[in-house]
């Protein structure tokens, strides 16, 4: 008999994963054997601690959310919608439900039977892999490219799930990986495993495994004179390798890597040392499927071969700032952290740039980051600033080394930009033809701005003097600061159109002491915490800074926390400064992950009473700040 | 029973395994629903007949989908049957059945199980004359009006009567897109699943 109920129930499931990569008639014979429930507003579908069903939830129309209860307090976790998959988890890790679903609006699911998806499970390669890549990703979806980055769970389930999908997780590992013969000269080994940034080189005979050389062989062996650097690869690799199947899971790569007290495992096809070599586990692998640590993060970086996978990055940096932000780890820890990452992202993008070109530079050259990222203070998305610097050459080939700096900036800009990174509102990009030049181009540009600051000038200029050089020769650097250093130095004209500039941006607070906020436009009646607060702040110490001659400390934070050691009769002050500043950072990078948003405007009617209190007590600092900045360099008269 | 030949009550099979079914004291097993929707010529139960008859079983809160039943009747007396359900019936490959085998076949799917239908009484009555035809009783099980539980709900007088259309948009509920029994009977589950939740039966 024909199901037209089934049939409406399979047209609707095909068009999620994993049901699209089942066949129609697969489909349809599921969707015979599953059930329709509706749920009424708050009722529960499972709950934590309940053995599990025997059906797995797809939501067909309305919310379902998942929530833990942790001392008798319920905290909402995720919220599911049409097409979401609900229940999966414990029939893969053996127990029962962690957390409770409960609609949170009048809601009907379809229950899919186990026992009718089991075949699936196992057999459809497709089916297997979007689970567990779902699961690996801690995201319902990972196909899902809105949802991308954002946390199902909080720290406290994150670990937990970690642990229980680790028994199934298949482990990543690097295929197709470097290897050797037993002949090779030692030397040419190590020097194409340090081209490769690999610990280790596979050495095979006849294409089947019969050592391996790591980084441990020639930190005992070679550098302790052992042996000498000419040797072949087969006196002094370690034999026989540990050879294990495809698709092993995490733990059982870890228990092996104990039991056998080894860094290395070499992946075979059937997993003897009988067949050929597929690929290679390192520890590194190991620890990096069990958490998203800052390091692993950075060498997923330093090996990313694409603008895809350096996007995965980023996104997982998300994922990193939140769960810190969750865990109040200090503002100014994240910012390090995040910048270093930022930087390598960076760096690797002009490296895989530089390849593309397929010629290597024609002169040395600098990549400087200006901007938030210059003062390593962008913990959102926000937009590139980017500056590039080449060396001097001569007049006649200027004009090609200068075509060839912009295209290589060009693509630099573009996969920085596919990874999340907008391109700058104002076109300070290293991409701009205005703002990739020579190096005495460069220098008779900051002597510009410093020299004949006019208005219009100095604003495009300021952040030129937040940089931050990431990649390349540091003699040009060098060349450049030690320009600057010498013209601004105790240039009073210059200070005083900066000082200017600095006390422009308008007041957080009004004359009662109440916000300040936006009359009109777009986000009216929400506070500009990056124009009120954030600037006057960053545009402040960036002044002070540059006083004291010090254009190597470009983050705030630190130029504050310097000026404090330089002027101790004013650290008071400048701390109070330091501080505000992270508090008000904090303030945006919640508001910005919040609302997936450059943070820049804060709804304050959804503050609490005690962080409106908390804000206000921040500008305190600043205007204290910019009363002194007035005095110091007698703007009474302009102002 | 063992009389049955002496009386001369010479009951089909089907019909008696239908009957034993209300006998045995089943109050402990999972109470099942089915909801059914049938496509009629009319209103008159004496006159009419069924065209169509969808229905969709309920166990423990939700729609069993495996637990279906569709069937066509071949048409003797009246040739109004609609041309877009000849074609459904057509593309579907769908055979169509005599009125009899139909019962049997309808039974035979619901058998003890509670009836549930949207102004039920009229459809009850179709099937009970369709089994008068047959010279068989009537229809033992208990049944439910989707009809009544909404008034209920919304403890409205007696004698309102709303379409399965008006009452699906009450509800919010989507209507099917082919307006066949089938799917009439599976929107009639859903209200009904609703109504259930709501009242707490």
């Amino acid at each position: 008999m024909k199901n037209p109920v089934a049939q409406s129930i399979a047209d609707f499931l095909k068009r999620y994963p994993p049901f699209i990569s089942l066949q129609y008639d697969e489909l349809l014979a599921v969707a015979e054997q599953s059930k329709v429930i509706y749920l009424e507003k708050n009722q529960v579908l499972f709950k934590g601690g309940e053995a599990i069903h025997s059906d797995f939830y797809v939501v067909k129309d309305g919310v379902v959310g998942l929530s833990v209860t942790s001392d008798a307090e319920e905290t909402l976790i995720d919220k599911c919608d049409e097409g979401d998959i609900l229940g999966l988890r414990p029939y893969f890790a053996k127990n029962d439900y962690l957390m409770t679903a409960r609609s949170r609006e009048e809601a009907i699911v379809y229950g899919i039977s186990f026992a009718a998806f089991q075949p699936y499970f196992t057999e459809n390669v497709n089916v297997l892999a979007f689970l567990l890549e779902s699961f690996a990703s801690q995201t319902r979806n990972p196909y899902d490219k809105e949802r991308q980055g954002k946390l199902v769970t909080e720290n406290m389930i994150f670990s937990e799930q970690v642990a229980d999908i680790q028994y199934f997780q298949p482990i990543k590992y690097t295929r197709n990986p470097i290897t050797a013969n037993p002949d090779d000269i030692l030397k040419f080994i190590a020097k194409s495993m340090s081209n490769s940034a690999v610990g280790s080189v596979i050495i095979q005979e006849n294409q089947l495994p019969i050592g391996i050389i790591t980084d441990r062989d020639l930190r005992s062996k070679i550098s302790t004179g052992l042996f000498p650097i000419e040797i072949d690869a087969r006196t002094v690799m370690t034999s026989p390798v540990i050879t294990v199947p495809e698709n092993i899971s995490v733990a059982e790569a870890q228990m092996i890597m104990l039991k056998h007290n080894v860094g290395h495992l070499c992946v075979t096809r059937d997993g003897s040392d009988k067949s050929p070599v597929s690929g290679i586990i390192s520890e590194h692998d190991v620890v990096a499927a069990q958490s998203n640590t800052p390091g692993v993060l950075l060498k997923q970086t330093r090996r990313a071969t694409n603008a895809k996978e350096l996007k995965y990055v980023r996104e997982k940096l998300t994922d990193l700032i939140q769960n810190s932000i969750d865990t109040n780890i200090p503002i100014s820890h994240i910012s390090n952290i995040v910048s270093e990452i930022n930087i390598a992202l960076t760096r690797r993008s002009i490296e895989l740039s530089v390849e593309k070109m397929g010629t290597p530079p024609p002169v040395r050259f600098v990549w400087m980051n200006i901007g938030s990222q210059g003062r390593k203070e962008q913990l959102l998305l926000t937009d590139q600033d980017s500056a590039l610097i080449f060396e001097d050459v001569a007049p006649e080939i200027y004009d090609d080394v200068k075509r060839y700096f912009l295209e290589l900036a060009e693509m630099v800009t573009e996969y920085l930009e596919k990874v999340g990174y907008e391109h700058s509102p104002s076109g300070l990009l290293a991409s701009n033809t205005q703002w990739c030049k020579s190096l005495s181009d460069w220098v008779k540009q900051y002597n510009t701005w410093i020299n004949t600051p006019a208005e219009k000038g100095v604003e495009l200029s300021t952040i030129f003097f937040d940089f931050d050089f990431i990649y390349g020769a540091p003699a040009l650097e060098n060349v450049l600061t030690e320009n600057i250093h010498e013209k601004i130095n105790h240039n009073k004209k210059f200070f005083a159109f900066l000082a200017a500039d600095t006390l422009r941006n308008p007041a957080p607070l009004g004359f009662f002491r109440q916000f300040l906020v936006e009359n009109d436009g777009e986000h009216k009646d929400s506070f500009d915490i990056k124009s009120r607060a954030l600037e006057p702040l960053i545009d402040a110490a960036r002044l002070l800074a540059l006083t004291h001659n010090l254009t190597e400390i470009t983050n705030t934070y630190h130029r504050y926390k310097k000026l404090a050691e330089l002027e101790p009769n004013n650290a008071e002050l400048y701390d109070e400064c330091a501080e505000a500043f992270n508090v008000l950072m904090r303030f945006r990078t919640e508001e910005g992950l919040l609302n997936n948003s450059n943070g820049r405007y804060l709804n304050l009617n959804e503050l609490s009473k005690s962080d409106k209190v908390k804000l206000k007590n921040c500008f305190q600092p600043i205007n204290d700040i910019q009363d002194m900045i007035k005095n110091r360099f007698s703007l009474t008269y302009i102002n | 029973m063992a009389f049955d030949w002496l009386t001369g009550n010479n009951l089909p099979q089907f019909w008696k395994n239908y009957i034993s079914l209300f006998d045995s004291d089943n109050s402990n097993h999972h109470k099942r629903y089915v909801i059914f929707y049938m496509e009629k010529t009319g209103l008159d139960p004496k006159e009419d007949v069924i065209l169509s008859i969808g229905a969709i079983g309920v166990t423990a809160n939700a729609i069993e989908v495996g637990d279906f039943f569709e069937i066509f009747l071949i048409q003797e007396q009246f040739d109004t049957q609609s041309p877009a359900l000849d074609k459904y019936v057509k593309e579907t490959g769908t055979e169509k059945v005599v009125e009899a085998e139909a019962m049997i076949q309808f039974l035979n799917f619901a058998k003890d199980a509670i009836l549930v239908g949207h102004n039920i009484n009229l459809d009850i009555e179709m099937i009970n004359q369709a089994l008068k035809r047959l010279d068989l009783g009537r229809l033992k099980n208990p049944i439910m009006d989707t009809n009544a539980l909404y008034l209920r709900w919304k403890e409205l007088a007696d004698t309102t009567q709303a379409t399965l259309d008006e009452l699906s948009d009450a509800l919010k509920i989507k209507k099917s897109d082919r307006h066949t029994a089938s799917g009439n009977a599976y929107v009639t589950a859903l209200i009904f699943l609703k109504l259930k939740t709501k009242l707490g039966i």
